[in-house]
C-alpha cells in the first residue's frame, strides 16, 4: 500500500468562492456545516453549565418555598417584562441579520446588527437599574453579603443567590454576545459577508437566540413564579 | 448554503414568530397575577417551554436545517432533565434530616458523644461532631 | 531553511519525504502550529509529565504506607500527596491522555483528514490546559489541597487548603476537555474521507465519538459545580453547606454527575485502542464490529444514569439508592458485548505478540477483574461492607490503571512509530509489559485483600495486622516504578536512532498507515479513498518489524 496508489480526488480543486475557506475542508458548505455543529455542540455545553444552576434552583426552592414566595415580591415583574421584550425583539433582529447575509444585503444586514445591539445595551441598562436597587435594600447574593434589614424570611438570602448567579452569568453571556457582534458588525463594514460566506453571523445568530431561550425560562422562574 | 429553501426571504415568518412570542410573554404574565395552587410552575414552565421551541425552531433554524443539530440541542435538554430529575427524585423520597429530627443513628451519636464528656475530663478533650448543632 | 533544504534531499535518497517533524524546527513553529499532529506531541509530553508527577506521589504514599505510623512524612503531608496524586492523575493525566494526545495525533489521519474541523481551536485547547495545569501546580504551592480528589463538602468549605485554586483549575481543565470534544465530533461528522460511511469508521473513531458526547455533556456541570463551590467556601451560598442550608449530598450529585461519565471519559478511548490493536495483531476481522460501535455509545448513554452508586452511604434516599443500584448493572452490558468480541477475534487468528498486543492481552486481563469487581460494589448490600475501603481503590486503579493506563501504552507503542517514525526495542518492551504487569497485581490485587478485611482508605496510619500486605503491595510499586522507567529509558532512546519505520509497521489496515512514517504535514498528499472496510486483512501482509 502506498500514497500514489490512492485515487486521484478532486479535491481542493473544487471553485474557492470565499476566501474564507480553510484549506483542510474540500467545500465552502462542507466548512459550513461543521462550524455549525461545533456551535451547537457548544450550545449543549452552555445549557448543561446554566443547568446546574437550574439544579440548585429546583432543589432550593423545594426547600425554602416561603422564602422563594416573599423574595419575588421585591423584583418588579414589569422591568422583567420589559426586558424580555427587548431580548426577543433583538432576537428577531439577529435572525433577520442572519437572512440578510444570505441574502447579500449588506444595509440590512449591519442595521439589523446595530438594532441588536441597541438592544443588548438596553437589556443591560436595564438590569444595572434592577441590580441597584437591589444593593440599596441589601438584597445581595450570599450569606456574606445579604444584609436586608425588612422582615426576615429563612432561605431569602438562598433565593437572591441564585438571582444574582443566574442573571449574572446570563448578564456575561450578554457582554460576551455584544463583544462578538460588534467584532462581527467590523466585518460586515468590510463587506465580508456574502451569501457565499457568511457563516461567523449564522453563528452568532444561534449563540444570540439561546441567551434569549435561557432569559425565556429565567424570567418566570425569578420574576413570576410564587 | 446549507440548504437552498433558505435563500427566501422569510421576513413575514419571523415577524410572525416575534408577535407570537410577545403574545406568549404578555399571557405568561397575565397568569402570574392568578393563583394556580401548585400549577402555577406547571403553567409557567409550559408556555415558557412553547416559546422556547418557537424560538429553537424558526429563529434558530432548526425546522429546515440538518436533523443532527437538532438531535445535538435535544440532547443537552434531556441530559438536563436526568440531571435534575435524579437530584429531585433523591431529595423528595430522603428522610427529612434538615426538619431537626434525628435519625437513630443520629441519636446513638449523641448519646455516646454524652457519655464520653462525662467521663473524660473537658481539658484537651476534642469534641465528636454530633456536639455542634 | 538550509535546514530543510538539506533534509529533502536527505530524504529523496531513501523516499522519505520532509515530515511534520522537521518541517520547521524552531520554537515558533511549534507553539503557533495548528497542526493536530503536532498538537498530539505536545499533549503527549505534557500528559506524560503529568503521569510522571502522578507516578511520583503514588511511590511516596505507598512508601509511607510500608509500615503502620510514620514512614516517611507526617499525616498532614500524606492528606496532601494523596489529594493530589488523584488530582493529577485523573484531571491532567487520564481525562487528556487518550484522546487529547493519541487521538489528536490519529483520529484525523484515521479518517483521511488534512486536520481537525476546528485546528485554532485545538491549539487553544492546549493551551488552556498548560494554563488549568498551572493553577492546580500553584494550588501545589501554595499549600496544597487535602480534601481527596473529590472535594467533597462540608469539609471543602471548611479546610483551609488551597480549594478555590484547585477548583478553579479544574474549571478551566474542563474547557480544554470541551473544546477538544467539541472538535473531534464536528470532525467525525465532517471530515471523513469519501466513502467512510459511519460503519467504515475504525472502531478507534467510535470510542473517541463516545467520550467526546460525554466530554460535551458532562463537563459543563464539572464547570458550575466547582464555580459554586468556590463561591459557597467564599461568601456562603447556602447551597452545599449545612451549616448555612445548604445540602452536602447535592455536591455529591453535582460532582458525580461528571464525575461518574468522566470513568468513561477515561475508559472509552482505552477500550478504543484496544479495538484496533487486537484485530492488527491477530491479523482477523474484528468479531462483532457494530456490537462493538454501539456498546460504546450505549456505555456513553448509560453512563449518565448511574452516578449515583458512588453515594450508597452518603445518606440520598433508599429508593434512589435501589435505582441507581439496578441501572448499575446495565453498564456491564455493553461492557461484556465488547470483551467477549475482543476475545472471539483473537480465536483461531494469527497472533504476533508484539509490544502492543502484549498490552493488549494484559488490559483484558486486567479490566475484566476491574469490570467485575465494580459488579461487587453495585450491589447494594455489598457496598456498604466495601464502601471507602481498599477494596474501592483496587477495583477503580483495575479500570483506571489496568484499563486505561495499559491501553495508553498499548496505543502508544502500536503508534510510536507512526508518530516518530522510529520503532523501539521489541525486547525491552516486553520486559517493561511484563514488570508492569507484575507489579500492578502485586501492588492491587493485595488490597482487595485489605479493602475487604475492613482496611479504609486514605488512612495514614493503620492496624499492625495488616502490615504484611501494606508492604506486599509497596514491594510491587516498585516493581511497577521499574517497569516505567524502563519504558521511559528505551523509548527515548528510540528517538537517538534514524527514522526506520515503515509505512506500516504492523500489517495495520485503517488509513494512518497508509501515510508516511511520520506523516508529511498535511498527512496525505491526495484525500485518500477507502477501498475496503476497516480490518480486512485478506490483502495486506503481516507486519514484520
Amino acid at each position: 500500500m502506498s500514497v500514489a496508489e490512492n485515487i486521484e480526488h478532486g479535491h481542493g480543486h473544487a471553485a474557492e468562492l470565499s476566501p474564507f475557506q480553510q484549506h483542510h475542508f474540500a467545500t465552502a458548505q462542507q466548512q459550513n456545516e461543521a462550524s455549525k455543529i461545533g456551535m451547537w455542540l457548544f450550545l449543549v455545553t452552555e445549557v448543561l453549565l446554566f443547568g446546574g444552576l437550574f439544579v440548585g434552583y429546583g432543589l432550593s426552592h423545594a426547600k425554602f418555598p416561603e422564602a422563594w414566595k416573599s423574595a419575588h415580591h421585591h423584583l418588579q415583574r414589569e422591568l422583567g417584562a420589559l426586558n424580555t421584550v427587548v431580548l426577543l425583539v433583538s432576537s428577531f433582529t439577529m435572525v433577520m441579520a442572519v437572512q440578510a447575509a444570505k441574502l447579500n444585503r449588506r444595509k440590512q444586514l449591519i442595521g439589523n446588527l446595530w438594532v441588536t445591539i441597541i438592544c443588548a445595551c438596553i437589556f443591560l441598562v436595564v438590569k444595572y437599574f434592577e441590580y441597584s436597587h437591589k444593593y440599596h435594600e441589601g438584597l445581595l447574593p450570599f450569606k456574606a453579603f445579604y444584609s436586608y434589614q425588612g422582615p426576615q424570611v429563612p432561605g431569602e438570602f438562598h433565593f437572591f443567590s441564585f438571582y444574582f448567579m443566574m442573571t449574572g452569568l446570563h448578564g456575561f453571556h450578554i457582554l460576551g454576545g455584544i463583544a462578538v457582534l460588534l467584532w462581527v458588525l467590523k466585518r460586515s463594514y468590510a463587506g465580508d459577508f456574502t451569501s457565499a460566506y457568511y457563516t461567523p453571523v449564522d453563528l452568532i445568530g444561534l449563540y444570540w437566540h439561546l441567551v434569549d431561550l435561557i432569559w425565556i425560562y429565567l424570567f418566570p422562574l425569578l420574576y413570576l413564579i410564587s | 448554503m446549507s440548504s437552498h429553501a433558505s435563500h427566501h426571504d422569510h421576513t413575514k415568518l419571523y415577524a410572525g414568530t416575534l408577535l407570537t412570542l410577545l403574545v406568549l410573554t404578555g399571557i405568561t404574565v397575565a397568569a402570574s397575577y392568578f393563583d394556580f395552587g401548585s400549577a402555577n410552575v406547571v403553567v409557567a414552565m409550559f408556555i415558557a417551554t412553547v416559546k422556547a421551541s418557537l424560538v429553537a425552531l424558526i429563529f434558530m433554524h432548526l425546522k429546515d436545517d440538518k436533523p443532527v443539530n437538532a438531535v445535538i440541542f435535544c440532547g443537552s435538554m434531556v441530559f438536563l432533565s436526568i440531571f435534575l430529575g435524579f437530584c429531585m427524585l433523591d431529595v423528595d423520597s430522603r428522610e427529612k434530616v434538615s426538619t431537626g429530627k434525628l435519625t437513630w443513628v443520629e441519636e446513638q451519636d449523641r448519646e455516646e458523644a454524652k457519655k464520653k464528656v462525662k467521663a473524660s475530663p473537658p481539658a484537651g478533650h476534642s469534641a465528636p461532631a454530633a456536639e455542634h448543632h | 531553511m538550509a535546514d530543510v533544504l538539506h533534509h529533502q534531499i536527505h530524504a529523496a535518497s531513501d523516499h522519505r519525504e520532509v515530515d511534520y517533524l522537521s518541517d520547521g524546527r524552531g520554537i515558533r513553529d511549534w507553539l503557533y502550529t495548528v497542526d493536530h499532529k503536532r498538537i498530539g506531541v505536545m499533549y503527549l509530553f505534557f500528559i506524560i509529565l503529568s503521569f510522571f508527577v502522578g507516578g511520583m506521589l503514588a511511590l511516596a504514599i505507598r512508601l509511607e504506607l510500608l509500615y503502620p505510623g510514620r514512614t516517611i512524612m507526617d499525616a498532614e503531608t500524606y492528606n496532601r500527596v494523596f489529594t493530589l496524586h488523584g488530582a493529577v492523575m485523573v484531571f491532567l493525566f487520564i481525562i487528556p491522555s487518550i484522546p487529547a494526545a493519541l487521538g489528536n495525533f490519529v483520529l484525523p489521519l484515521m479518517l483521511g483528514a488534512k486536520d481537525v474541523a476546528f485546528p485554532k481551536l485545538n491549539l487553544a485547547s492546549f493551551y488552556i490546559y498548560c494554563l488549568g495545569a498551572t493553577m492546580m501546580i500553584g494550588a501545589i504551592i501554595s499549600g496544597g489541597v487535602d480534601t481527596g480528589w473529590t472535594f467533597y463538602t462540608p469539609y471543602s468549605t471548611s479546610t483551609n487548603g488551597a480549594v478555590t485554586l484547585t477548583a478553579m483549575g479544574v474549571f478551566t481543565l474542563g474547557f480544554s476537555s470541551i473544546f477538544t470534544g467539541i472538535n473531534f465530533i464536528a470532525t467525525i461528522h465532517k471530515l471523513r474521507a469519501p466513502g467512510m460511511g459511519w460503519f467504515e469508521m475504525p472502531l478507534f473513531v467510535w470510542g473517541i465519538y463516545s467520550t467526546s458526547v460525554i466530554q460535551v455533556l458532562a463537563t459543563p456541570v464539572i464547570g458550575i459545580t466547582m464555580v459554586l463551590l468556590g463561591l459557597e467556601r467564599a461568601f456562603g451560598i447556602g447551597i452545599f453547606d449545612p451549616r448555612i442550608g445548604g445540602d452536602p449530598v447535592l455536591f455529591q450529585h453535582f460532582f458525580w454527575f461528571y464525575s461518574h461519565p468522566a470513568v468513561y471519559i477515561m475508559i472509552l478511548p482505552g477500550m478504543a485502542i484496544i479495538s484496533e490493536v487486537i484485530p492488527t495483531f491477530s491479523h482477523r476481522t474484528i468479531f462483532g464490529y457494530r456490537g462493538i460501535a454501539f456498546s460504546s455509545v450505549a456505555i456513553a448513554l448509560v453512563s449518565f444514569i448511574v452516578w449515583g452508586h458512588h453515594m450508597f452511604t452518603s445518606g440520598q434516599s433508599q429508593l434512589i439508592n435501589a435505582v441507581f443500584s439496578f441501572l448499575t448493572f446495565l453498564v456491564g452490558i455493553p461492557s461484556g458485548i465488547k470483551v467477549f468480541n475482543w476475545v472471539a477475534t483473537m480465536y483461531k487468528g494469527r497472533i504476533t505478540l508484539k509490544a502492543p498486543m502484549l498490552f493488549a492481552i494484559s488490559f483484558l486481563l486486567l479490566f475484566t477483574i476491574g469490570g467485575l469487581t465494580g459488579l461487587f460494589l453495585g450491589s447494594l448490600s455489598i457496598d456498604i461492607h466495601l464502601h471507602d475501603t481498599y477494596f474501592v481503590v483496587a477495583h477503580f486503579h483495575y479500570v483506571m490503571m489496568g484499563g486505561t493506563v495499559i491501553a495508553f501504552l498499548a496505543g502508544l507503542h502500536y503508534w510510536w512509530p507512526k508518530m516518530f517514525g522510529r520503532m523501539y526495542n521489541e525486547r525491552l518492551a516486553a520486559i517493561s509489559c511484563a514488570l508492569i504487569f507484575v507489579g500492578f497485581n502485586t501492588t492491587f490485587l493485595t488490597q482487595f485483600v485489605l479493602g475487604s478485611r475492613g482496611m479504609p482508605r486514605r488512612y495514614y496510619n493503620y492496624l499492625d495486622q495488616f502490615q504484611q500486605l501494606h508492604m506486599y503491595s509497596t514491594f510491587g510499586s516498585w516493581i511497577l516504578g521499574a517497569g516505567f522507567f524502563l519504558m521511559a529509558g528505551y523509548l527515548l532512546a528510540s528517538l537517538r536512532g534514524p527514522k526506520n519505520a515503515p509505512m506500516d509497521p504492523w500489517g495495520g489496515t485503517t488509513l494512518e498507515w497508509q501515510t508516511q512514517s511520520p506523516p508529511i504535514t498535511h498527512n496525505f498528499h491526495d484525500v485518500p479513498v477507502l477501498k475496503h472496510a476497516p480490518y480486512d486483512y485478506r490483502n495486506i501482509p503481516q507486519g514484520e518489524a
